[in-house]
């Protein structure tokens, strides 16, 4: 699949946020939502199918932590290539057709830069991932909510093994303006960087607001030839009687949209606090999104065999959705 | 050679314990050697965070070359009968496994002369109520990433409150999501939005709280 002819009609219209919609189903606090993966598909593919059926043309999976390193916070490291490979098929399932499956790796969430990880235990996690993903029948892999650029290089490198188009989106939520990562990146470094190391499209995701990621979009698109690929927050929670709640709503949301696609974007999203309802304002408000074609099947890659697949009898149990079926 | 201060400022921690050994073998005393680099170097780190010259990876550098100084320094400053800035138990809440934040903090905490009793991550109020019983802290720092954790905090804070030893603790809380409002409705002393305004609070709390 290539990028550049997905987004050829226009702008694609992403999805929201998974874990909260988990949560919505039972997730509990603290686990791990990736390892529903295993223990409970259906929900996970519930979740899916109700963004493709909202409207969305690319949809995401339920791998953000699934690297080996931030799954060993949950002592899941063993699990690493069943999750990945089961997280791409449940999507790729619910795609069917109507959508094309990019795969999320999110950091580790360790840091290079004072040692509490190598480069090579990245780079190796994110090949393992990478690897996993693209064996599932992942269309593209998404690098996101990232912030030292030395890890988003990493990441991309090895996720470009496996020869499918690769994303990486930062988030810009630190300093005086809102306009850096945590680790002090600014949108036009991280533009730079990632152009002249082979990305495919350059994102920010996350954040603190629709609204905010507009001069973002616009800082990003001036410093790349690349597509621009955006996933906001609807804004930062409040709390209200112990519970959080976020105040834009999916219309005042989807009244961005128009300035986020002005601004260059091409992919547009929500991330933290967005549902599926924000995606069905989106669709309404840009018809355009909604016109497309149907998708031609995708051929699952088979990623070198490099990560053979461990998954013991007890696993299987867990519900390992198995060998994925490619829509005809 | 960087001397004591350039080193921390400069986040070279092979640099920082070399030029500490060399100022302790010249007869420079225990308590200069914090008063006259150490502070002023986490001052001037402090500062260029704030103008955005630093970020958070030059901060946890700069903590850690002082982390390596104090350990030199610590048993010094104890014989001659210093006590820490306060005690600090800290953790992210039940729920949570981001410690990034958290880990921050505490090297920043530490490198203003606190002593830390790092609880980890996900961590279960009774356990930051043993810390405050058994282990004497003054301080407890909640941090949380995610929205859906928040509500720990609030828990921990009534767990104190249960236990009968919330009035020996001022309770700091932080994380991403976090906002003073929050702090407030919970009932927490402070709020802080950087790990360098953390240590300015925490030094606030901690001086409220020895003269109440």
């Amino acid at each position: 699949m290539n990028l550049r002819e997905l987004i050829d009609a226009g702008p694609i219209l992403t999805d929201g946020a998974w874990g909260t919609e988990l949560q919505r189903r039972g997730l509990p606090l603290g686990s791990c939502p990736d390892q529903w993966n295993l223990l409970h598909p259906d929900k996970v593919a519930e979740v899916a199918q109700s963004y493709v059926e909202a409207g969305s043309r690319v949809i995401l999976t339920n791998t953000f932590r699934g690297n080996r390193i931030a799954l060993s916070g949950y002592s899941l490291e063993h699990d690493t290539f069943q999750i990945n490979r089961a997280g791409a098929a449940i999507s790729r399932q619910a795609a069917g057709k109507s959508a094309r499956v990019f795969a999320s790796l999110g950091p580790t969430g360790k840091m290079l830069s004072i040692g509490q990880v190598t480069p090579e235990q990245v780079t190796l996690a994110f090949e393992e991932q990478a690897a996993s993903l693209a064996e599932g029948g992942a269309d593209a892999l998404l690098i996101e909510t990232m912030s030292d650029l030395e890890e988003a290089s990493l990441a991309l490198a090895a996720a470009r093994n496996t020869g499918l188009p690769v994303i990486v989106s930062f988030t810009f939520d630190t300093g005086r303006n809102k306009d850096r990562t945590m680790t002090g990146v600014t949108p036009e470094q991280a533009a730079h960087r990632m152009t002249e190391e082979g990305a495919d499209a350059i994102g920010a995701n996350c954040g603190i607001g629709i609204a905010e990621y507009v001069p973002i979009c616009r800082r990003l698109r001036a410093a790349t030839h690349l597509p621009i690929w955006i996933k906001a927050n609807a804004g930062l929670p409040e709390m209200e009687d112990g519970t959080p709640v976020y105040r834009t709503t999916a219309e005042q949301f989807a009244q961005h949209l128009p300035d986020l696609i002005e601004a260059g974007a091409k992919f547009v999203g929500g991330c933290c606090g967005t549902s599926p309802d924000f995606i069905r304002a989106a669709a309404a408000r840009l018809p355009a999104f909604s016109r497309g074609v149907d998708f031609q099947p995708t051929e699952p890659t088979r990623a070198a065999g490099r990560f053979p697949d461990t998954a013991s009898p007890g696993t299987r149990r867990a519900g390992g959705p198995g060998p994925t079926k490619v829509t005809p | 050679m960087p001397d004591l201060y350039e080193a921390i400022l400069t986040g070279n921690a092979k640099a920082a314990v070399q030029a500490t050994q060399d100022s302790l073998s010249k007869g420079v005393s225990a308590i200069d050697l914090v008063s006259q680099s150490m502070v002023p170097a986490m001052d001037e780190v402090g500062r260029r965070f704030e103008c955005e010259d630093y970020f958070v990876p030059e901060l946890l550098l700069a903590a850690r070359a002082m982390k390596g100084a104090l350990e030199l320094i610590r048993p010094l400053l104890a014989a001659s009968g210093a006590e820490p800035a306060g005690r600090v138990a800290i953790g992210t809440v039940k729920g949570d496994l981001h410690d990034i934040g958290k880990n921050i903090v505490a090297a920043m905490l530490e490198g203003g002369g606190f002593e830390i009793i790092d609880l980890g991550a996900d961590v279960p109020p009774e356990k930051f109520v043993n810390a405050v019983r058994e282990r004497r802290a003054n301080l407890v720092c909640l941090s949380a990433l995610l929205t859906v954790t928040m509500p720990s905090m609030k828990t921990t804070i009534e767990a104190l409150r249960a236990a009968g030893v919330r009035d020996q603790v001022k309770v700091l809380v932080g994380g991403a999501p976090v906002t003073q409002r929050f702090a407030d409705q919970i009932g927490a002393d402070g709020y802080s939005e950087n790990a360098v305004s953390a240590v300015a609070l925490a030094r606030k709390l901690v001086a409220i709280h020895e003269s109440a």
